[in-house]
């Protein structure tokens, strides 16, 4: 092959250089939309209910996934402290996912069923009440505010143009299940659910 | 394929992967051999041929890259064609090692089993009792206690604000070893129910009696009325005399111990919340946390928090 041909042609190198590029993602990333194990839920998986939703989308607005990741990679050392590593099969209904990059806290994957409601109460309220050395900030406004369900059956219907299969029973009722609830109520039920599809965490 | 999923690929994205991989590695190493250049000899003039570039007369040498870089290319793509016989990366073909991400985590964990397996066994044989005074298993147990059961009940076992104190003789649910490795392995539910429903005249009247079982100060007319009431309706569970019922995870009501006392208030304020709205405290389930093994050494150490000073 001439040097000069490509080098002389800026849309062929253009050309050439996509081909380059994209040839990673072929092989690695394309494959995956066909494989069971990246588009088959594991079982028991359901998608999340209205007042969970809602609290996943406080988790989401109090930036919590920026100090918390849900993420347990299949290492001893993380299957011990938080439980059974995290499959794919978990994380179908996700959008988006919020599996995190950094552990300012602790993996939050399997924290569903781990400590009581009241703790997480108490926690969230002022987190050095329970744990004395945390550097993690308090959330006493979400004790103060609560949730219309306006936009829950919005935010269900979206999430089922993408696949989460939400009944239309689950629509209709969204709004009468949140509303009026104290924000932390949804964020406790978004956190207790979280990672419990999988028994048996040894 | 494991236990939760099904990672083979169909035929069609086996090869599809493997015609992608092998093809680039292919074309590598074709670019690479097409573009090889050899050191050009010089004429008989001693002048050498080079690539025509030129600028301010100094004309650019067509050499070849220097061996050393060339031989680091050639190795790349042998490595690569190695890694790929050894390890799982052409589509459905698993590599002759077998090599699993779930398989190197069940080696580790296998290997930790091993060594800490039989220091646990041999605690597991141990009755409580003796366990607790067994200063290198509270140790180990101090450990598991820290960093499982700390965020709640606290670090010295004092517990807080609706997180029992494990360090006095009052038990929600018994202090008997049997009765903390339930609490432990199966976890704890208690539910008091709102008793809203009383109308505030009772509930202020109850409130006066439950003060005065703890011999608190009360209004004595109150509590007379309180009397008749608790007998109806609280007695079921906290017992005739107020002592409570540890089948039921019903508190002592006699002994001026709080569970539900916010810092900051009175025991009055604290027990007319709780006949308002109610309480409902949870212990969760620990065994599938840490094992049955570890769930021993920490009933251990919980039964041993009595005897310090």
């Amino acid at each position: 092959m001439k040097h000069e041909i490509v080098e002389k042609n800026v849309g062929l190198l253009a050309v050439l250089i996509l081909v380059a590029i994209s040839f990673g993602g072929l092989a690695e990333i394309v494959p995956l939309f066909f494989q069971k194990q990246t588009t088959e839920p594991v079982e028991g998986l359901r998608p999340l209910s209205a007042l969970e939703l809602e609290g996943r989308d406080i988790y989401r607005r109090e930036g919590c996934v920026g100090c918390h990741s849900q993420m347990i990679r299949p290492f001893r050392a993380e299957t011990e402290r938080y439980g059974h590593y995290s499959v794919a099969g978990e994380f179908i209904y996700e959008h988006n996912f919020l599996w995190g990059s950094k552990r300012t806290g602790p993996d939050l994957a399997r924290v569903g069923g781990r400590y009581s409601d009241d703790w997480h109460r108490a926690h969230m309220y002022n987190p050095r009440d329970v744990v004395p050395g945390s550097i993690m900030p308090a959330y006493p406004w979400l004790f103060e505010r609560t949730l219309d369900g306006r936009d829950t059956p919005r935010k269900m219907q979206a999430l089922r143009t993408l696949g989460v299969p939400y009944t239309d029973e689950d629509i209709e009722n969204a709004t009468r299940e949140v509303r009026g609830q104290q924000e932390i109520t949804a964020l406790v039920a978004y956190l207790q659910q979280l990672g419990t599809v999988l028994e048996g965490t040894r | 394929m494991n236990r939760f999923w099904d990672d083979s690929l169909s035929g069609f994205w086996s090869a599809w992967i493997i015609v992608i991989t092998l093809g680039s590695i292919a074309f590598a190493f074709w670019i690479l051999y097409a573009n090889r250049k050899t050191d050009k000899v010089p004429d008989a003039d001693g002048n050498v041929e080079t690539t025509g570039h030129a600028a301010d007369e100094i004309e650019e040498y067509d050499n070849p890259l220097p061996r050393w870089w060339f031989q680091l290319y050639v190795a790349t793509i042998v490595f690569s064609l190695g890694y790929l016989l050894l390890y799982p990366g052409l589509g459905n073909f698993t590599g002759l090692l077998g090599w699993t991400q779930e398989g190197q985590w069940e080696e580790e964990v296998a290997r930790a089993e091993e060594r800490f397996t039989p220091i646990f066994a041999q605690y597991q044989e141990i009755p409580i009792p003796e366990l607790a005074q067994d200063e290198e298993a509270m140790l180990v147990a101090d450990r598991i206690y820290q960093n499982n059961c700390a965020v709640c009940h606290g670090a010295n076992a004092q517990g807080g604000y609706g997180f029992p104190n494990l360090t006095n003789d009052d038990w929600l649910y018994g202090g008997e070893p049997e009765q903390i490795m339930t609490s432990l392995v199966r976890g704890r539910n208690g539910l008091m129910p709102s008793f809203q429903t009383l109308g505030a005249n009772n509930i202020e009247n109850v409130t006066q009696y439950v003060l005065s079982l703890s011999d608190l100060e009360h209004e004595a007319e109150r509590a007379e009325q309180g009397a008749a009431v608790y007998a109806s309706v609280c007695a079921a569970c906290h017992a005739p005399d107020g002592t409570g019922n540890t089948a039921l995870g019903a508190p002592n009501l006699t002994n001026d111990i709080w569970l539900y006392q916010m810092p900051g208030q009175s025991v009055a304020d604290s027990v007319r919340q709780t006949l308002r709205n109610g309480r409902n405290g949870h212990m969760p389930a620990q065994e599938a946390y840490i094992g049955a093994e570890r769930v021993h050494l920490v009933a251990a150490y919980v039964y041993s928090l009595r005897f310090r000073d």
